[in-house]
């Protein structure tokens, strides 16, 4: 043991040896970060651990809390007064849309009687502001304001005036943590507007997003919109998403789609939590095999 | 002058409770969401490291492994990321005691910056493993501030040793 010098004389017992002791804590921290990452087993010791950082956190918070309320409080009336024409300008314009929504609203509600097909799904939303980003540096997560007590649920969607930006991942009683669509680890089942081919939208990193699992001979131009296609029974399905920029079909069997996304996700405050009120039925099970 | 082993000055011993309180303390002021801010010191490694330094026989690869966990838990990040590192740098603080504590406060700073350039590289490495975005190389100016704050953070958590055995002896009246 040359790092830490002479060997203790007996008198002196220190345990087992340093570079045992750190040998056992490396292979635990392995075997954690495996159960973690590749296996998503360890929210419970999660949730255990967050009883003693819960208090901390959230006196850790409130000098940012106050931060961004004197901000507020203090910002110029200029600021305010342009704020306020624009979002009359806005609300005008929304108004107008909402009268006619309304009557499509129940136009289509009686074509689909007519047709009798079954009724939309019918959404949840709550309205929550972004706080801060979320500290780990390697992921892009933020923060909002609402949590279990609000509603909020993991897996559900979070739209901003544009499109979607993310979905919730955790949640905690009064904050939850939403993965942004940019983010390497974050997927959403998409479909095209114009003809409804479907794919599954991935985050590359460097605010990017790719479309894949789409054949090099499907029809997809750029300037095509994605919506969400709802097909995996979370997210609710027609939430615009982003367009399609590039299409490279050189490269093999599948397309190569950059995408942009419609959606100003790194940079919104104030978003909207959507889910569906109930879930889809169960898929029925299969049928046994020696029935026909 | 702050006091090394070269120096005559005799220290209060440790009180173990203002250990932990310090780490808390870190960890809290770890909790502060700064956002994506680069440069900020990684508190909790740097209070660790200094004491990992200072008491080798009193603080170790345990205590880095649990506050490493609560970092984990309070960041959000992969469980065993931040445990990882700081056991890592516990033990090589640890076996670095003896030596350091011979220089002058900023050559111990010197001596702690690879530490933590280490343990970030650790997190760092750990999580492009696991398929997460190269966070940029800004990410490691945040072990240069830690060593920056070496030398003001030892004379704040040693003051409480420096308090002279009997109170009267020093009262100016």
């Amino acid at each position: 043991m040359p790092l830490v010098g002479h060997q203790p004389p007996p008198i002196f017992r220190r345990g087992p040896a340093p570079l045992a002791r750190l040998f056992v804590f490396v292979a635990l921290c392995l075997a954690l970060l495996v159960a973690d990452l590749r296996f998503r087993y360890l929210e419970v010791l999660r949730n255990a651990l967050s009883v003693v950082t819960y208090p901390l956190q959230m006196a850790a918070s409130t000098p940012a809390d106050v931060v961004r309320n004197a901000t507020r409080y203090f910002g110029t009336l200029v600021d305010v007064q342009l704020e306020n024409a624009d979002l009359r300008r806005l609300q005008l314009d929304a108004g107008e849309r909402l009268l006619r929504f309304e009557q499509l609203e129940q136009e289509n509600l009686h074509l689909r009687e007519l047709l009798q097909m079954s009724e939309r799904v019918q959404t949840k939303s709550i309205a929550a502001d972004i706080l801060y980003n979320a500290p780990d540096p390697f992921a892009r997560k933020v923060i909002l304001d609402r949590g279990t007590q609000q509603g909020v649920e993991a897996g559900l969607a979070v739209v901003d005036a544009n499109g979607v930006i993310g979905q919730v991942t955790r949640v905690h009683p009064v904050q939850s943590e939403v993965t942004l669509l940019t983010d390497r680890n974050q997927s959403i089942p998409v479909s095209v507007v114009r003809n409804g081919v479907r794919g599954v939208l991935y985050g590359v990193g460097r605010g990017m997003l790719e479309m894949r699992h789409v054949l090099a001979e499907v029809d997809i131009q750029p300037g095509d919109r994605l919506v969400t296609s709802g097909l995996d029974g979370i997210f609710v399905p027609g939430l615009p998403v982003a367009t399609v920029t590039r299409v490279d079909r050189d490269q093999d069997a599948f397309a190569r789609i950059e995408c942009e996304p419609l959606a100003a996700i790194e940079r919104s405050v104030q978003v909207l939590v959507i889910g569906r009120a109930a879930y889809p039925p169960p898929p029925p099970p299969p049928e046994p095999a020696g029935g026909r | 002058m702050h006091p090394t082993n070269r120096s005559s000055r005799i220290l209060q011993p440790v009180k173990l409770w203002f250990v932990y309180l310090s780490l808390f303390v870190a960890l809290g002021l770890e909790y502060i969401p700064t956002g994506r801010t680069p440069g900020l010191p990684d508190w909790v490694a740097l209070v660790l490291a200094f004491w990992c330094v200072r008491e080798p026989l009193a603080i170790g690869m345990g205590a880095g492994f649990a506050f490493g966990l609560l970092m984990d838990v309070g960041l959000g990040a992969a469980m065993g990321q931040h445990a990882l590192a700081y056991v890592v740098l516990a033990y090589l603080a640890n076996a670095l005691a003896r030596r350091v504590l011979w220089f002058p406060a900023w050559q111990q700073a010197l001596h702690v910056l690879p530490l933590l350039l280490l343990a970030q590289a650790i997190m760092v490495l750990v999580r492009l493993l696991a398929g997460a975005e190269f966070p940029g190389w800004a990410y490691f100016l945040s072990s240069l501030g830690s060593a920056l704050l070496w030398t003001p953070l030892s004379f704040l958590l040693l003051l409480p040793q420096y308090q002279p055995d009997e109170r009267d002896d020093n009262r100016p009246i």
